[in-house]
C-alpha cells in the first residue's frame, strides 16, 4: 500500500506543472493568511518583548499601595528616605544606596508619521540612575545635568516622535528643554522614554514628592526579604514588585487586544482560503478523473489515492504557509512602530516575528491545507470506477 | 437584461465550483466591510450631530497636568460658550483593577447644562442625587454590569486620590439612581460611567485641591468650534498653565489614533486579503472559460457578436461579485454591534459599506477581463474543432 501511495503520489505532483494555475491559488491563498496572521501577532510579539526586557529580576519598583502604575503613584520624600535604608540595596563605591526616585509624567509631542499628538513619557530619574540602570548607554551627545532644563530621549523615541534628535529644543510648560543626547537601554520600554533630572521635573509640572523609586538589590534573592522590610514597615504604604512582574502586568491588556484583532482577521481570511484550496483541490481531482479510475481499475486502492490529494493538497499549503510567514519576516520583521501602552503613555517597539510565530503561521497553513484537502480526496476515492473511466 | 438567465445559467455550470467562490468573495468583502467602518470612523470624527457643539479644554502639554480652577470663571465669560464645567480623572475601579469605572465627579449644575442633550435621568433620581453628599448616579449598563441596585453602598478604589485625614485611596458611595444616553450610539460611550459630586471630591482628596483635570464646553453654534478653541487657549497663552482646546470628538479621535496608524494596517490586511482574492477568482473565471470553449463557440456560430460574447463572460464576473459582495458586506453589517463593544466611543457608519459595491465592480472587471477577452478572439472554427 505504501508502495503504492508513493507510486501515485509522484505520478500526481508530477502532473503539477500542468496545473500551475491551480495550485498557485492554494499557495498564494495560504500565503496570504499567514502573512497577515503572523504581521499582527509580531506586533503583540514585539510590545511583550520590549516590556520584558525593562525588567531585571534584582530590580524592584516600589509604588504606593494601590496604585498599579507608576503615573497614579504618589510617594514622599519621606518615604524615599525611608525606602533607601531597607535591607538588600546594593551600593555604589561612595556607599550611595542605588535607589533612583522617579517621577514619571507625560508630555504631548506630535508623531513622525501621522503628525498627531501622542503621550511620551518624560521620566524625572535620580542622581544614582546609571547604578540602577547600567544598561542605559549614550549613542549619541551627552547625559543631562541636573538643575538645568535638559533632558535625553531614547533611541525609539527619536525614531517615532517629531523633534527629538540632539540639539533639539522642547517647549514644555513655558520652558524651554534642551535634548542633550540619544540613549539605547537595551531596547527595553525605556526607549521610547524622555529622561531628565528628577528635581527640575518635579519644579517643571510643581509636583512635590515622586512616581515611583526603584532599587537594584545586591541580588535577585534579596528581593523576598527587601520586600517584607518595606510592606511590614507602618511609616509605608507601598507596593513592591520585582520589575519584569511589573512590566509583565503593563503589557497584558495591549498584547491581549492584538491577539484577539489578530487572531479574529486569520481565521476569517483562513476559512476564505479554505474555499479556495477546497475549489482547486477539487479541479485537481476532475481533471484526473480517468487517471484515478485507470489507476483504481488495474487495482490501486482507495486509500493511496486518497492520500495522495491530501498529500498534495498539504504540500501545497506547506509551501504557501513558508512563504507567507517569510514575507511577513521581510517586511515586517524589526519595523518599529508605536502605540498606546497600559498606562497613558507611548511604547515604542519592533515587530518581532519569532520562531514561534513561524511555527504557528505554518501550522495553520497545514491545517487549512488538509481540510480543504479532505473532501476533494474523499470524491477521488470514491470515484465509481467504471463510470468514470467511460466518462472520457 | 434578457441575457440575464443565459448569464445565471452559466454562472451556476459547476455548483460547487461558484459556490466555493462566492464564499470566499464573500469573506473578502465581510472582512471588507468591518475593517472599512473602522477606518471610515478613524478618518471621519464628527460627522453626527450631537457633540457637535461640545469642545474639551485640556492641558497644552500633558494630559497628567491639571489646570486652575480660575480658568473656569474665564472661558465662561466667552461670548459664544453656553456653559462650562469641569471634571478630574478619578482612575476607578470596583473591587479588582480589572472592572474600570468611569467615575467623573462632577458639578451638577454645570454639567447638565453642557450635557443635558446626551443623557437620561428621571427626575426624581436627579432630586435624589441633589440632595445625597455622597450620592452617585450610575449609568444603567453599569448598574447591570455589576448587579447594583439603586440604594447601595459601593466602594471604588481609585488608584491616584488619597482622602485626607485617613490616606485612604477607597471611596465609597451611595448610588442614588441611574441614568442612560438618549442617543442609543452614544451607549457603548458611556457604559461605564458614574457620576458623583465634585464637592465631596475636592473636599476629601488629600492633595491637587483647587485643580481641575479638564474642562468641557458647551457652545452655542457648533460651526464656530474652531474659532471659539482659539479664543479659549488665547486666553490662558504664556501663563504657565496653556490650555489646547478642541471639538470633543476630535479629542477622542487624536486619543484613538494614539494606538497606531490604524488606517495603514486596516488597508494593509485589506490589500492581503484582495491580492489573494483577485488571484484565486481570476483563477476559476479563466478556468471556467475554459472549459466552456466549444458552447461559447456555438454562441458565436448562432450569430452572437464578439463583443457580446465579451459582455456575457464579464456579466458573470459581475453578477458572482456583486452577489457576493452583498452578501458579504450584510453580514459585516450585523458585525458592527460586536466591533462597537471592542471601540467604545467611536461611531460606526453603516455607510461606510457603499464603496464596497465598487470595490466588487471593480473586482469583477480585472478577474473578468483576461477570459472575456479571451473569448471575444475566439476563433470558432478553431474553438469547435477543439475537443475540450
Amino acid at each position: 500500500m505504501i508502495k503504492q501511495f508513493a507510486a501515485i503520489t509522484w505520478m500526481n505532483l508530477q502532473s503539477l506543472s500542468q496545473r500551475l494555475g491551480a495550485a498557485s491559488v492554494i499557495v498564494v491563498g495560504i500565503a496570504g493568511v499567514v502573512a497577515v496572521m503572523v504581521s499582527l501577532l509580531a506586533m503583540s510579539a514585539g510590545f511583550k518583548h520590549t516590556l520584558a526586557d525593562a525588567g531585571r529580576a534584582d530590580r524592584a519598583i516600589i509604588l504606593r499601595g494601590g496604585s498599579d502604575a507608576e503615573l497614579n503613584s504618589n510617594l514622599t520624600r519621606n518615604d524615599l528616605a525611608t525606602i533607601s535604608n531597607a535591607p538588600g540595596i546594593a551600593k555604589n563605591a561612595d556607599g550611595q544606596a542605588l535607589l533612583s526616585s522617579e517621577l514619571v509624567t507625560v508630555v504631548n509631542v506630535p508623531k513622525i508619521d501621522t503628525g498627531t499628538e501622542a503621550n511620551v513619557t518624560l521620566r524625572g530619574v535620580g542622581l544614582t540612575l546609571g547604578g540602577v540602570r547600567p544598561e542605559l548607554t549614550m549613542i549619541d551627545g551627552r547625559m543631562f545635568r541636573p538643575a538645568v532644563r535638559e533632558l535625553i530621549a531614547g533611541a525609539g523615541a527619536v525614531k517615532q516622535f517629531r523633534g527629538l534628535s540632539t540639539g533639539s529644543v522642547l517647549h514644555l510648560r513655558n520652558a524651554d528643554w534642551v535634548v542633550t543626547g540619544v540613549f539605547t537601554s537595551n531596547g527595553d520600554v525605556h526607549e521610547s522614554e524622555l529622561l531628565a533630572d528628577v528635581d527640575t521635573v518635579s519644579s517643571a509640572v510643581e509636583r512635590t514628592g515622586y512616581s515611583s523609586a526603584v532599587a537594584l538589590l545586591t541580588s535577585p534573592a534579596e528581593f523576598p526579604a527587601f520586600k517584607d522590610a518595606l510592606t511590614t514597615d507602618p511609616q509605608l504604604k507601598v507596593d513592591v514588585q520585582r520589575e519584569p512582574d511589573y512590566y509583565a502586568a503593563q503589557s497584558q491588556q495591549v498584547t491581549k487586544t492584538i491577539n484577539i484583532v489578530g487572531t479574529t482577521v486569520a481565521i476569517i481570511m483562513a476559512i476564505g482560503a479554505m474555499f479556495g484550496a477546497l475549489n482547486s483541490m477539487y479541479s485537481a481531482v476532475a481533471t484526473r478523473t480517468q487517471e484515478i479510475a485507470t489507476l483504481r481499475a488495474i487495482g490501486f486502492g482507495a486509500v493511496p489515492v486518497l492520500l495522495s490529494v491530501m498529500v498534495e493538497a498539504l504540500l501545497l499549503s506547506l509551501l504557501g504557509g513558508m512563504l507567507g510567514a517569510g514575507l511577513a519576516w521581510l517586511f515586517f520583521n524589526g519595523h518599529t512602530v508605536s502605540t498606546l501602552g497600559g498606562a497613558f503613555a507611548q511604547v515604542v517597539f519592533k515587530l518581532t516575528v519569532t520562531q514561534t510565530l513561524i511555527v504557528t503561521g505554518i501550522t495553520w497553513a497545514c491545517v487549512i491545507g488538509l481540510l480543504g484537502g479532505f473532501f476533494p480526496a474523499l470524491q477521488a476515492a470514491r470515484l465509481p470506477v467504471a463510470e468514470a473511466l467511460r466518462a472520457g | 437584461m434578457k441575457y440575464l438567465p443565459l448569464v445565471w445559467a452559466t454562472l451556476w455550470r459547476r455548483k460547487v465550483r461558484t459556490v466555493f467562490t462566492l464564499l470566499s468573495i464573500v469573506i473578502a468583502f465581510l472582512l471588507f466591510g468591518m475593517l472599512e467602518t473602522v477606518d471610515y470612523a478613524f478618518s471621519h470624527p464628527g460627522n453626527d450631530v450631537t457633540g457637535a457643539d461640545k469642545l474639551i479644554t485640556l492641558n497644552k502639554y500633558s494630559i497628567t497636568l491639571s489646570l486652575p480652577f480660575a480658568d473656569v470663571q474665564q472661558v465662561r465669560a466667552l461670548p459664544g460658550v453656553v456653559e462650562v464645567t469641569w471634571i478630574t480623572w478619578f482612575g476607578g475601579y470596583y473591587q479588582e483593577s480589572k472592572n474600570f469605572v468611569f467615575a467623573l465627579p462632577i458639578d451638577t449644575d454645570s454639567y447638565f447644562k453642557v450635557h443635558d442633550n446626551e443623557l437620561l435621568v428621571a427626575d426624581d433620581a436627579m432630586t435624589a442625587f441633589r440632595n445625597t453628599r455622597s450620592g452617585a448616579l450610575v449609568n444603567s449598563a453599569l448598574m447591570k454590569k455589576f448587579g447594583w441596585h439603586v440604594g447601595d453602598k459601593i466602594p471604588l478604589h481609585s488608584a491616584i486620590w488619597t482622602q485626607q485625614p485617613s490616606g485612604s485611596l477607597d471611596w465609597t458611595f451611595d448610588i442614588v439612581g441611574s441614568y442612560d444616553a438618549k442617543d442609543p450610539a452614544q451607549a457603548a460611550q458611556m457604559a461605564s460611567n458614574l457620576l458623583f459630586h465634585y464637592e465631596l471630591f475636592d473636599e476629601a482628596r488629600s492633595f491637587g485641591k483647587g485643580q481641575v483635570g479638564w474642562l468641557e464646553e458647551r457652545i452655542s453654534d457648533p460651526k464656530r468650534a474652531a474659532e471659539l478653541s482659539d479664543q479659549i487657549d488665547a486666553l490662558f497663552a504664556n501663563s504657565s498653565n496653556e490650555t489646547k482646546t478642541q471639538p470633543a470628538k476630535e479629542f477622542t479621535m487624536t486619543f484613538l489614533k494614539q494606538y497606531g496608524d490604524i488606517g495603514f494596517v486596516l488597508r494593509a490586511i485589506l490589500g492581503a486579503v484582495f491580492f489573494t482574492l483577485l488571484f484565486l477568482t481570476g483563477n476559476t473565471m479563466m478556468q471556467s472559460v475554459r472549459e466552456r470553449i466549444p458552447e461559447l463557440a456555438v454562441l458565436k456560430t448562432l450569430g452572437f457578436s464578439d463583443l457580446k460574447v465579451l459582455f456575457l463572460v464579464l456579466g458573470e464576473a459581475l453578477l458572482l461579485c456583486v452577489i457576493a459582495a452583498l452578501i458579504g458586506l450584510a453580514l459585516s453589517y450585523g458585525t458592527l454591534p460586536i466591533i462597537k463593544l471592542g471601540l467604545p466611543g467611536v461611531e460606526l457608519s453603516p455607510w461606510a459599506l457603499a464603496p464596497g459595491i465598487a470595490v466588487a465592480v471593480l473586482l469583477a472587471i480585472i478577474v473578468g477581463a483576461p477570459p472575456a477577452l479571451r473569448a471575444m478572439r475566439l476563433n470558432i472554427v478553431d474553438a469547435l474543432a477543439d475537443q475540450r
